[in-house]
């Protein structure tokens, strides 16, 4: 399905930056990490577009811009309708000798709130369609750019501004929506989840999606300093560490077959070096109250559901230990 | 050039744009169904399936996702239509803003259908009246073969390099839309030539260089970055500025199109109607301007001076035409088939009397709210009006600046 590409850091680090230094991301945002990683990956003529949020917010203020690509932003709830757009006129243009006779790869990007809530229509329905582009999910798990409201994405027991722990409530009362499973059951082509930490696996994973005929959906782990109380040096690290312990599991889905991604996939050998949700929690502001008698109790349940949906997820990859 | 010989068709208003839609080589179109714009979607669906035009039919899910993809479409070079009414239109209405923001030429026909609630499906102009403030070039047509001469033409307006302004046009629902009539058609090359390919102005990027306006690898620009204090109002100004320039585009197409279909409407931007001499007369839009024609004609032969002016273009507003038609003009009922609530009259009523404040005369001026949800409005009504009109010239005296005309007392 996929031509074998075969990249070292060196290519990586010495490919010119299509999403540019100069753009006004906070200190430690891991989202401008995973966009500039991505733009790595590309390797033709490209358009991006970009939901409204952090990074679209961040990275262009008129007159500047940090893309050097042809980019567009429209609305919030609309990346994938964007796409859409732009993948018919480019198909259409194409067969009636208007432009060059060329693949160009089309790549949206979305946060959390663009995606799991205002925006799952718009994707669901482009999805539906089949158009052909690459749909990256940012996942600060918060609406960050207007100041910390919860959205579908943000994990229990997290305290936002909307979500707030208070003396009587413990942050969010819901577990995240299983989003990726969401545009998976769409019979979607390819999705991933993919982690910053893990970088070499997250530019192939993008890599894939650019190539993929038809639509993609790569869900990428975007640790924010700002918006989960932590430290701005730690965000590389929290990605890491929601992979080992199984809170941000990677995987991918290839015309729906589901495959374990190699740093879950050495967990799932090796049951015992899954590490506990505690040592991931304890490292956020968000979830300081959780640390005290009154709402000890929420972490275990973040735990067990860690553990359930982990114990999903191995046995959709026929890796079910029992 | 001579007038083309054409080709007469039995088509309803729906028919007609999607016909003329379907001459006009267009790029893509993206459209979700809503009573009573389906039949435009079904018939476009049909050209596609059995491949009788080169466009990519973007079937979406929502009128917001329809709006959205034209516009990035549009952007990236494409010519691009959708089609909507009410609910739907009201469902774009954050679209509406960021397409003409962005400067990008969509062309859509509004079947204008009441707003809920109650739910009904048949003809008001709320729908896009209440869009007017949307920096959307407004067309409204009085019958099935304008809807068809009009759409054609918008492409040309949209997409004229120093406009860049994307245009509706309202036809009344059921009234035109489902509504068979003879439509003279035009040969699909000459239509083809008339709107030709898109032209894009050069504009400077932020790398400093001169690159058409799309999204073009070869040529990266950044279109719809975040723009806060120190720009975002110069280029609201610009959109005003080119809204300015839209009524000498709009004239000029009308023109150039009327020399090869033969077929004139006033002068694109306004149709007076025996207003020469005229003492009392009727403003409106759309459909029910040909029901005034009606009572125009019959009342003339009476011997009575009345007028009609219909306000084919209400965005940008022709004022100067306005005053120029009205102004001898000695009574003025102003038709509204919308309300603005709590407002004073309706939105057509707002802008004439508005704009014959600064004329040299002051005529009367009234209004009235008519066939909200698509109320029948008979010629009776229309012989009201003047009869109405009659007595404030008789008696030197206004009773009811703003009524209701036609429903139950």
């Amino acid at each position: 399905m996929f031509s074998e590409w075969k990249f070292a850091a060196k290519d990586i680090a010495e490919k010119p930056d299509l999403f540019t230094s100069g753009h006004r991301a906070c200190a430690g945002c891991a989202s401008a990490t995973v966009l500039r990683l991505i733009m790595k990956a590309t390797m033709g003529p490209t358009i991006v577009t970009t939901a409204t949020g952090c990074m679209e917010v961040a990275s262009t203020i008129y007159p500047y811009t940090s893309w050097k690509i042809p980019w567009i932003h429209t609305a919030f709830e609309n990346a994938a309708a964007n796409a859409s757009g732009i993948e018919a006129a480019l198909k259409i243009l194409k067969k009636k000798g208007r432009i060059p006779q060329e693949q160009v790869d089309v790549i949206a990007f979305a946060g959390d709130g663009g995606t799991y809530d205002i925006g799952i229509q718009a994707l669901s329905g482009a999805v539906e369609r089949g158009h052909d582009f690459l749909y990256v999910l940012y996942d600060n798990e918060a609406y960050m750019n207007t100041g910390i409201q919860r959205s579908g994405g943000t994990p229990l027991g997290a305290s936002t501004t909307t979500s707030p722990a208070g003396t009587v409530m413990p942050g969010k009362l819901e577990p995240k929506k299983p989003i990726t499973e969401i545009i998976v059951a769409h019979n979607i082509p390819y999705a991933a989840t993919a982690s910053p930490y893990y970088w070499r696996d997250l530019i192939a994973k993008a890599r894939k999606g650019i190539e993929v005929n038809g639509p993609a959906f790569l869900h990428v782990f975007a640790p924010c300093p700002r918006g989960w109380r932590s430290d701005i040096s730690k965000s590389i690290e929290l990605s890491c560490l929601a992979v080992e312990t199984c809170v941000f599991p990677l995987w991918e889905a290839i015309n729906g077959e589901y495959q374990l991604s190699a740093p879950s996939k050495a967990i799932a050998l090796k049951p015992e070096r899954k590490k506990p949700v505690r040592e991931y929690l304890q490292m956020q502001g968000r979830f300081r109250h959780l640390f005290t008698p009154k709402f000890e109790k929420v972490i275990d349940e973040i735990q067990r559901i860690t553990d359930e949906r982990w114990q999903r997820l191995l046995k959709k990859c026929s890796m079910a230990l029992n | 050039m001579a007038v083309a010989k054409q080709k007469m068709l039995a088509l309803n208003g729906d028919e007609a744009v999607a016909y003329a839609v379907k001459q006009s080589d267009v790029d893509v179109v993206a459209a979700y169904p809503i009573t009573p714009q389906t039949i435009i979607v079904e018939r476009f669906s049909e050209y596609v399936a059995d491949g009788e035009v080169d466009t990519e039919f973007v079937c979406v899910e929502s009128e917001h996702s329809a709006l959205t993809a034209c516009l990035t479409a549009a952007a990236t070079g494409a010519r691009a239509f959708t089609a909507t009414a009410s609910a739907g239109l009201a469902l774009m209405h954050e679209i509406l803003y960021v397409t003409s923001g962005c400067r990008a030429p969509v062309v859509m026909a509004i079947v204008n259908r009441a707003l809920s609630a109650p739910l009904n499906i048949h003809c008001d102009h709320s729908d896009s009246m209440v869009e007017r403030d949307c920096s959307w070039i407004q067309i409204y047509v009085e019958n099935s073969q304008e809807a068809y001469d009009s759409i054609i033409q918008a492409f040309k307006i949209a997409e004229n390099q120093e406009l860049l302004l994307p245009v509706m046009v309202g036809l009344d629902g059921f009234t035109l839309s489902h509504t068979l009539e003879n439509v003279q058609t035009l040969p699909d090359d000459l239509v083809k030539k008339f709107v030709g390919t898109r032209k894009f102005p050069l504009v400077t990027s932020h790398e400093g260089k001169n690159v058409p306006f799309k999204l073009d690898p070869k040529k990266p620009m950044t279109i719809g970055p975040i723009d806060l204090y120190d720009y975002y109002f110069e280029h609201k100004r610009q959109q005003e500025e080119a809204m300015q320039i839209a009524p000498k585009i709009i004239q000029q197409v009308h023109k150039e199109y009327a020399k090869i279909s033969g077929r004139r409407y006033g002068n694109g931007l306004i149709e007076p109607y025996h207003l020469e001499d005229a003492e009392m007369a009727i403003v409106c839009v759309g459909s029910t301007s040909g029901t005034v024609k009606t009572v125009v004609n019959e009342l003339r032969s009476k011997g009575t001076k009345v007028g009609l002016l219909r306000l084919r273009t209400f965005r940008p507003l022709p004022v100067k035409e306005i005053t120029k038609a009205l102004e001898n003009v000695k009574a003025v009922a102003v038709m509204d088939r919308s309300l603005s609530f709590g407002g004073h009259g309706g939105a057509v009523f707002h802008e004439i009397r508005h704009v014959l404040y600064d004329a040299s005369k002051h005529p009367y001026v009234v209004n009235y709210i008519y066939g909200l949800g698509g109320r029948d409005t008979s010629p009776n009504l229309i012989q009201k009006i003047y009869r109405d009109l009659q007595r404030i010239l008789e008696t030197q005296q206004i009773e009811k600046p703003v009524q209701f005309i036609g429903l139950r007392e």
